[in-house]
């Protein structure tokens, strides 16, 4: 039986060596490390953005059901009357974005207008090389500097922001592609510092290496996911923040915030190229929550011990779907943010919390072997709580006597 | 030459050309951020992964960003028509002795003498440890330098409150 669940654990590597080993006899030496890499990159881009096409229509029925109303249940298959509860809508979306006609400004900047989906969506496509997707399933293993490799492809995303908003030529674009890189560069400082504690305990930048510093078992059962530790905890929400802000989710929308300017810095773009930035923005969102499951969440380890018997890459892709609906609940419940208060939450709250986090984790881990387990866990939570309610405090709604400053 | 060294110093080269001769600011500065690409390119060629995605991180993250505000807030994004103010010869005195101290570096170093380099282990634990013994004096200076940038740009930030009031 265990082998059986072994196979299918592994039957994504079993077939990957199995048809390069039945290719070596046909095709040239040279091409074989090309035909690795292509059968490594087919699944990410079969999968991912399979996965983006159901998560829209995932969310607009959620947001549907959240807002008392249906959302999208007719499209099913064409010529039948089955409508598989509305999921075919993501095909009918896909084919009118593709046939809709490309609408270019006339003072817009033509060249710079046509690379920016594409600087977009290459960097976020490439993250996805890194994250271990399951046992002995990661598409590029960088020892020394995989995190490394994750952040800097996520930091080269801000400019392609700016070049669709700078070479639209419009003001909405613009103020939305300021107000993205003010928020990305603001929020890039949490996300790193967050993640910089996982680092620290892990001893190393390879993202399977730090799935593999989450193996451990403890209690006979329980694995020791990152998030099992106060800093870890505290640790995973400033991330999940941090990333949410970065990935431009609700409550950080302003950038696109359709109520004030449109939609930000793709209003001029329509047809394909405003599909590109919708799957961009949300590979985007999936790769930062792939790699807060790697990071915090055990990457693909189960939580307990006994269910190791399903497949490595359910639990990643069963963990990946989680976070989603996480977030899609998120934007359903809450609203958007201001500029000032947006920045005095990455500057006033965030950076602190995440700089008072990685002491914790250092004293974490310099009290291994001398503190018992109970006092490491009480004083960590007490040295994250007292900082956050006192950081807390300055946030919270005032309601006093409403002064009318210009109406008086 | 391998072929991926050709490309790669292709486009650093081409790019650079681009950010010197093209007449928007903008497009110059994209330029330059395609050099500082294929410069990190050239470094995770030469085995140098970790300053190669510094490299990105850091001048592609934050650099270009930084040029890209400065040139949206100083002056209008319209191309400059006007002719520079100083003659373009005026360059050239730096430009040669630019050249000098890098070819005076280049023949000084053993690949001028065709000589194989010793290959030294380098991980990131080293870059590390190194930076946190060795180097902590250049590390300490630059925290400071940084913090006092920090705090001159805050002040003047400040300064155009109080002229408001």
């Amino acid at each position: 039986m265990a082998e059986v669940f072994q196979a299918i654990d592994q039957f994504p590597v079993t077939l990957k060596t199995w048809l390069l080993g039945h290719a070596a006899g046909v095709m040239p030496e040279w091409a074989l490390p090309l035909l690795s890499a292509a059968l490594s990159i087919t699944p990410i881009l079969a999968v991912f953005p399979l996965l983006f096409a159901l998560t829209t229509v995932i969310e607009r029925k959620g947001l549907g059901r959240i807002q008392n109303r249906r959302g999208p249940n007719r499209v099913g298959i064409p010529l039948t009357n089955i409508r598989l509860a509305g999921f075919g809508q993501f095909i009918a979306d896909g084919i009118k974005s593709l046939t809709k006609e490309d609408i270019v400004p006339r003072s817009a900047d033509k060249v710079v207008h046509f690379l920016a989906p594409i600087a977009l969506l290459i960097p976020v496509l490439l993250t996805y090389s890194v994250l271990p997707f399951g046992r002995n399933m990661v598409p590029l293993d960088l020892p020394q500097t995989g995190l490394l490799f994750f952040f800097a492809l996520g930091a080269s995303t801000e400019l392609s922001v700016f070049m669709a908003g700078w070479s639209s030529r419009n003001k909405y674009s613009l103020l939305g592609a300021m107000r993205a890189i003010a928020q990305m560069v603001s929020y890039e400082i949490p996300l790193i510092l967050s993640a910089l504690t996982v680092v620290m305990i892990a001893g190393t930048l390879s993202l399977s290496g730090i799935v593999e510093s989450q193996a451990e078992v403890r209690f006979g059962f329980l694995h020791s996911w990152h998030l099992f530790t106060p800093w870890g905890l505290v640790g995973f929400f400033l991330f999940l923040t941090a990333a949410a802000a970065e990935a431009n989710r609700t409550p950080f929308d302003l950038p696109e915030a359709e109520s004030e300017i449109i939609a930000g810095y793709f209003t001029e773009y329509s047809g394909f190229k405003f599909a590109i930035f919708f799957l961009a923005e949300y590979l985007g969102l999936f790769a930062m929550c792939g790699l807060g499951i790697t990071l915090f969440l055990g990457g693909w380890l189960p939580p307990f011990k006994f269910l190791g018997f399903i497949p490595s890459w359910c639990w990643f892709l069963g963990k990946l779907v989680a976070l989603i609906l996480l977030f899609i609940w998120l934007r359903g419940t809450l609203p958007r943010l201001r500029t000032d208060q947006l920045m005095g939450f990455a500057w006033k709250f965030l950076l602190p919390m995440t700089l008072i986090n990685l002491f914790v984790a250092g004293l974490w881990h310099l009290s291994v072997t001398s503190v018992p387990m109970t006092v490491r866990w009480i004083g960590g939570f007490a040295l994250l709580a007292i900082p956050y309610w006192l950081l807390g405090r300055g946030f919270e709604a005032k309601v006093g006597k409403r002064e009318y400053r210009f109406a008086n | 030459m391998t072929l991926s060294f050709a490309i790669l110093a292709g486009l650093t080269v081409g790019s650079a050309v681009a950010a010197m001769s093209l007449r928007n600011l903008v497009h110059c500065a994209l330029g330059l951020v395609l050099t500082f690409a294929g410069l990190a390119g050239l470094y995770l060629q030469l085995n140098a992964e970790f300053v190669g995605f510094t490299q990105i991180l850091v001048y592609v993250g934050a650099v270009a960003i930084l040029i890209v505000f400065a040139i949206l807030l100083t002056r209008g994004t319209e191309p400059a028509n006007e002719p520079a103010a100083v003659s373009p010869w005026a360059g050239l005195p730096v430009a040669v002795l630019a050249f000098l101290a890098m070819a005076a570096a280049v023949l000084a170093s053993p690949v001028g003498k065709r000589l194989a380099a010793p290959v030294p282990e380098v991980s990131v634990k080293t870059l590390g440890q190194k930076l946190m013994t060795d180097y902590v004096l250049p590390l300490e200076v630059l925290a400071l330098l940084l913090t006092a940038a920090m705090l001159g740009a805050v002040i003047i930030a400040m300064k155009d409150k109080e002229d408001l009031q």
